[in-house]
């Protein structure tokens, strides 16, 4: 046999499940799983339905309900009749239509397992190596921690992966993102993608496919390197990925959807191969040092303008070019901040723990050992806490995590993806102010007017706590 | 989808880097199961100065005179002019439906975020890739001068400015075949449903934990 030339990560799943190439270069690849859920999806059955067709293979669909619904306690156990807003209703309610009559697995509005799709996936075992994965949300780079090619896609996409069971796409390059050394105590995987995005800006990954290697990243749990990969979206990078190591099996073994008994170890043997080759050839490669990351905080409207916690609100002047510095202005006219504000002189109005990014078990751990035994600032008007599914929520009330929440004064809500993007009642007023453990910080993400600065579960806490930014190392 | 050739059009600009999605259209307006209904909302948060929802017609609305859209001079444009990494965040198509509903057929700019730049071609609106020089130029141009309007010849791949300079611009062949013709991507996919079938079965053979049993 000829030799094989070094491959990287990505480049062997893409291999893995190229059915095609065309003469203009995209190639057709198969895809794996298909997580749905209510916001995109409608309009693709629709699609679908008009042309008379159905669903290519309907076991590699996975649905749950994410973004519209309400995260109130009350609401939630009257099932889609609890959401109040009738739009929203209907399209929950298309949801479930639509999967009973193509027969796709749901975990609807009621079943314990439904939560945002990119925590229920993995938690299930629906996310597995070498997977390929879409989904009708940007966000799908999460699934990457799991050595999985994971991508958001659009709508129209969506009906062509259910139609074809294929996405067109052209192939990305191969960026190496290497972080060196440890993340110090009271630093997270958070802190560690805002640093990277701080670098490459928010266009910086675009046309690449990452892959975060390095000391920092092997010692993440796979919570952390979930973090780290929903973010790679927000540096322009499609997806990003972790190699597959022990840590990657300990967590997957004996899921639900995990392959078991023999077919287990034939997998976990398969598996243990998606790792870039030693000497793959990557087409750019970034690093940086762990050990010197600290708590971070963005001060703009996008995750790219973002600074440590010991710095200030930096003056647009300070910029290189002109179009950097109106960008800025822009920003902290939006944000209302002033230049040379320390950080820590920031105060909040709302703190949001939740979101695809940071609302794990694990997160919510780390938040909790940090408000236990304290009080949420009075100047506070409201700090929320929304696991990113049932089966973590239900896990935080048996470890005791949600009455140490409600004793500090926090909110301890239903899974979905509430104030992450407001799109149901869970949102900022205009010019308030929010500590947010999600993955965006646009004009009016968290509600119209709503200012949003991006951070960890543990300065998000921390920052309820003291009523503005604070080093949650001092509190730890 | 609506087939696209020649387009003339007049050319709005919106000169701002990393415009999202979140700003495109909001996120209120997509709880929404239908395709149609959002080129009211396009910008919504910047064309307007009161908070819209779907309730709200536009001539409820409080305009934003600012804001470079509801500038009498740019009624009408089909082509946006736009900065670098335009469209980026949110993966959600509704962002290409109200460009396109609201008359936007062509956005011009030094880079686009992937996923929305793909989502363009499976609407009928062509995105298209152009130097910083040649961006900056026309940036200059449109606000000069009133009515400033381009001609985007697909076919041909190239831009006709009202100076007689053209500029080449560069676009897959699989793209360009789709747009022209307005053909759907499913039935050119399905075209090869056979070689999918093949693979399929050979990669349920080598990954058989890939199938629920
Ligand atoms: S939590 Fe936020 S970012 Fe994640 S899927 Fe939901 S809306 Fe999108």
């Amino acid at each position: 046999m000829p030799p094989v030339a070094a491959q990287t990560l990505y480049d062997k799943i893409w291999n893995m499940h190229l059915v095609t190439e065309r003469v203009d270069g995209t190639g057709l690849l198969y895809i794996d799983r298909h997580l749905l859920h209510e916001v995109t999806s409608p309009q693709a059955f629709e699609g679908l339905k008009l042309a008379g067709r159905t669903p290519w293979r309907v076991d590699s669909n996975l649905a749950t309900p994410d973004h519209n619904v309400p995260t109130v306690p009350e609401e939630r156990v009257l099932g889609i009749a609890g959401i109040e807003d009738e739009v929203a209703r209907i399209q929950v309610q298309t949801l479930d239509d639509n999967c009973a009559e193509f027969g796709i697995q749901q975990f609807d509005i009621r079943d314990q397992r439904q939560g945002i799709v990119h925590v229920v996936g993995p938690e299930q075992g629906a996310t597995l190596p070498g997977m390929t994965i879409v989904c009708g949300d940007s966000h799908t780079s999460t699934h990457g921690a799991f050595a999985a090619l994971a991508q958001g896609i659009g709508t129209s996409e969506v009906e062509h992966v259910l139609a074809t069971q294929c996405l067109v796409q052209r192939k990305a390059a191969n960026m190496r993102i290497v972080a060196d050394g440890v993340l110090a105590e009271g630093v997270f995987a958070k802190d560690l993608v805002l640093t990277i995005i701080g670098q490459t800006g928010t266009a910086g990954g675009a046309g690449f496919t990452f892959e975060y290697v390095g000391e920092a990243v092997r010692v993440l749990s796979m919570e952390g390197r979930m973090t780290l990969c929903n973010m790679s979206i927000e540096a322009g990078a499609r997806a990003g990925l972790v190699a597959v190591d022990e840590t990657t099996l300990n967590y997957l073994k004996n899921l639900p959807f995990s392959p078991q008994g023999d077919d287990w170890e034939a997998a976990a043997e398969a598996w243990r191969g998606l790792v870039s080759d030693p000497n793959a050839v990557f087409d750019a490669e970034m690093r940086l040092d762990a050990a010197a990351v600290e708590p971070q905080v963005t001060w703009g409207t996008t995750p790219g303008l973002v600074t440590g916690i010991s710095g200030e609100v930096p003056d647009p002047d300070s910029f290189a070019d002109e179009a950097t510095r109106e960008t800025a202005r822009r920003a902290l006219a939006y944000m209302g901040l002033e230049p040379g504000t320390a950080m820590v002189d920031v105060p909040i109005d709302r703190a949001f723990i939740g979101s695809c990014t940071n609302a794990r078990i694990e997160d919510l751990r780390v938040a909790a050992a940090v408000v236990r035994g304290r009080q949420v600032a009075s100047t506070v008007t409201q700090a929320l806490v929304v696991p990113g599914s049932g089966l973590v929520k239900a896990q935080a009330e048996a470890e005791g995590l949600a009455q140490t929440f409600v004793d500090a004064g926090f909110e301890w809500r239903a899974a979905g993806c509430s104030m992450c993007l407001a799109m149901n009642a869970d949102r900022l007023e205009a010019g308030e102010r929010c500590a947010s453990t999600s993955n965006r910080n646009f004009e009016g993400r968290q509600g119209h007017g709503g200012r949003t600065h991006l951070v960890s579960p543990a300065m998000a806490a921390a920052a309820a706590i003291a009523g503005h930014f604070v080093d949650v190392r001092e509190l730890l | 989808m609506k087939p696209f050739t020649t387009l003339v059009g007049t050319v709005v600009p919106l000169n701002l880097a990393n415009v999202d999605t979140d700003q495109i259209i909001p996120k209120q307006f997509l709880k929404s199961i239908r395709r149609t209904g959002f080129g009211d909302n396009l910008f919504d948060a910047w064309r307007f100065l009161d908070e819209g929802d779907f309730h709200k017609t536009p001539n409820e609305r409080e305009l934003n005179h600012e804001f470079v859209l509801n500038h009498a001079r740019y009624n009408g444009a089909a082509i946006l002019l736009a900065g670098e990494n335009f469209g980026c965040g949110s993966s959600r198509e509704h962002a290409v439906w109200a460009l396109e509903e609201y008359g936007i057929r062509c956005v011009i700019a030094p880079s686009f975020a992937d996923i929305f730049f793909n989502n363009c071609f499976k609407n009928g609106v062509l995105p298209i890739v152009l130097d910083n020089v040649s961006i900056r130029k026309l940036f200059e141009e449109v606000e000069q001068r009133e009515g400033y309007s381009l001609t985007v010849d697909l076919p041909a791949q190239q831009i006709l400015k009202p100076d007689g300079v053209t500029l080449a611009f560069d676009i897959g062949a699989h793209a360009k075949h789709a747009l022209i013709n307005g053909l759907d991507d499913i039935t050119l996919t399905l075209e090869d449903a056979a070689a999918i079938r093949a693979f399929e079965a050979a990669h349920r053979a080598n990954h058989p934990w890939y199938f629920p049993q």
